[in-house]
């Protein structure tokens, strides 16, 4: 008796246990609200129950199925030109990974290259980026945005661009001061001395150390690119129709709220979702990077 | 205290260039007025003719130069729609911005100072996961779409406030909730995180043990440090504030700054543009520059840190 109580506790079980306890600590909660927006993005044009272009002018503004009126051939109602709701959802989930994904990749490239470069050499260089910086930083960013998106119109380029340009300093001013403390290491100084050039010090031994920052700041900015591309797009400088997206689903459907309610309130569900995802995730991973900065 | 004051001051100039640059170049890529001011079938003569005339044959420095000549005296050039002076018809609308921002101001700072300071009172509380969830719920919603549902529900559902307009307190209320919904959830989070390391505080501590009342330490004594990091942060909360507007207001149609700026995207008046958002940016630098200072003055390890 007793080698069996021996053996279901150590070699079987322990490891399923840690096993189990390694699966509950994965960030569960962003996971499931990202997975959707994630597989329509990448799947959608397989998973569309309706042509999300695709114009019934017999069901306009249909509610959705639970509703009287409504039906189950569209699930979450139609728009005012009778195109499927949850179909055009699913397109904008795409159009929403390539935003932020797009713009969050080149603001982190143009941020982290300052901020590391203003750091490490310091004197005349940093002082002029930081400079640029504080101006970006002082005009507030739908204002900036207007400014740019005025001058030169709306779309898809305008939005990117915007993003990009609002955000790379958030980037530069936390890797600028990581860096300060980089530079000052041993490990710097021993490269030095191993006669590495500027560029090989900077790629290999002080981007690794950034990395963690990087990677939280990247995923917080990702739910702010949202954020960003729905206020563009309700300004009217944004992605233009007849593309969809969820912005676009909400300036859309705002006239016709009082008869159609579910039109905005559905897209703006999906980018709420999607960038409580993404700012969940954040936080879970600065907790998992610094576990001095737990939150309590 | 002198050098920390130039050197913030030169800080604030240097900024303020840089706007004026930014203005100045992205007002040369809005296209050419010339175009827009003379007939269609002008003919390169006349351009070129209304080219000298305005100055845009002349090298891009001395262009700029007398921007920065123009703008110093207030001449940001004539509203292409309303047919006046661009900074005045910023300065009337400025007025209607700035109660929305304040009072949204008011309104967050007290809101996210209370519930930071009970959640962290009342630690694991049903109260500090309300609020834990509620700030990270409310910096994840698009500002427009909270202001529509605002109106839906207590607006079209309710009837219980007017929907858009600005013709008394009823109508500042459902702009002024989603403006400051985004602040409230920033100063809660950061009271709450000052107020548990200031009541983990070996000052703390001591007070507890002299035999002080709890209610007497937080509200008296705690309340004071973890006051500071919100005020630090009250340059750029109203610098949120003054930019949310842009959007709030034209949910709501409130006759401010933000409006006209939307409206001229659309009706593509550039110069108001162009003065809405210097005048915006010129305000806020020296906003913070006040902050900045006022801080030189209270806390030494700023002045020389």
């Amino acid at each position: 008796m007793a080698t069996v109580v021996i053996r279901t506790q150590t070699p079987a079980e322990r490891p399923l246990a840690l096993h189990w306890r390694r699966v509950r600590r994965l960030p569960w909660l962003p996971v499931i609200l990202l997975a959707p927006v994630v597989i329509c993005g990448i799947f959608g044009s397989l998973l569309f129950p309706h042509d999300p272009t695709t114009i019934d002018l017999l069901a306009p503004r249909k509610p959705p199925a639970w509703m009287d009126g409504g039906s189950w051939q569209y699930v979450l109602g139609t728009d005012q030109f009778g195109r499927d709701l949850l179909s055009r959802l699913m397109e904008g989930a795409r159009v929403a990974l390539i935003v932020a994904i797009s713009s969050v990749f080149l603001a982190a490239l143009i941020g982290v290259t300052a901020g590391m470069v203003a750091g490490y050499y310091g004197g005349i260089i940093d002082n002029v980026i930081m400079r640029i910086a504080d101006v970006v930083f002082a005009i507030p960013a739908i204002l900036l945005i207007i400014l740019i998106g005025g001058a030169v119109g709306g779309g898809f380029l305008t939005v990117l661009s915007s993003i990009v340009i609002v955000s790379w300093v958030l980037y530069a001013r936390v890797v600028r001061g990581e860096t300060l403390v980089l530079r000052e290491r041993g490990f710097v100084a021993l490269a030095k001395v191993a006669n590495c050039s500027d560029t090989r010090i900077l790629l290999r031994h002080i981007l690794p150390n950034l990395m963690p920052t990087c990677i939280v700041l990247m995923t917080l900015q990702a739910g702010f690119a949202l954020l960003i591309e729905a206020a563009i797009t309700f300004i009217g400088l944004g992605i233009q129709p007849p593309a969809t997206t969820w912005g676009l689903l909400i300036s859309e459907g705002r006239p016709y709220m009082t008869t159609a309610w579910w039109i905005p309130t559905f897209a703006g569900l999906a980018i709420t979702i999607t960038v409580l995802g993404t700012n969940l995730l954040g936080d879970w991973l600065q907790e998992k990077f610094d576990p001095r900065r737990q939150q309590r | 205290m002198t050098r920390y004051f130039l050197s913030r001051l030169r800080l604030a100039v240097i900024t303020i260039l840089g706007v004026s640059l930014i203005v100045f170049v992205t007002s040369r890529m809005s296209g050419d007025v010339t175009l827009l001011l003379l007939p269609q079938d002008a003919s390169q003569a006349e351009i070129a003719a209304m080219q000298h005339q305005l100055g845009l044959d002349a090298p891009y420095y001395v262009q700029y130069y007398k921007f920065l000549v123009n703008v110093a005296h207030g001449d940001f050039g004539e509203s292409l729609r309303y047919r006046e002076p661009a900074l005045g018809l910023i300065m009337s609308r400025l007025p209607a911005t700035l109660e929305l921002a304040f009072s949204a101001f008011i309104l967050s700072t007290v809101v996210g100072l209370l519930l930071g300071i009970l959640s962290a009172r009342m630690r694991s509380s049903w109260l500090d996961y309300f609020s834990r969830i509620f700030s990270i719920t409310a910096q994840s919603m698009p500002s427009f779409w909270v202001g529509i549902m605002l109106i839906l529900v207590f607006a079209v559902e309710l009837h219980w406030l007017p929907t858009s307009g600005a013709q008394g307190v009823q109508y500042l209320v459902l702009p002024v909730v989603t403006l400051a919904l985004v602040p409230i959830a920033s100063t809660l989070r950061i009271t709450r995180s000052a107020m548990l390391e200031t009541l983990d505080a070996d000052y703390v501590k001591f007070l507890r043990v002299k035999g002080l009342h709890e209610q007497f330490i937080v509200w008296k004594h705690a309340l004071r440090n973890a006051l500071v990091p919100v005020i630090a942060i009250s340059g750029l909360t109203l610098g949120f504030l003054i930019g949310g507007t842009v959007i709030v207001e034209s949910v709501f149609a409130w006759p401010g700054l933000g409006n006209l700026m939307v409206e001229s995207i659309f009706t593509r008046d550039y110069p108001v543009i162009q003065a809405g958002v210097s005048v915006t940016s010129i305000f806020l630098i020296l906003l913070n520059l006040a902050v900045d200072l006022l801080f030189g003055v209270i806390d030494p390890r700023v002045r020389f840190g």
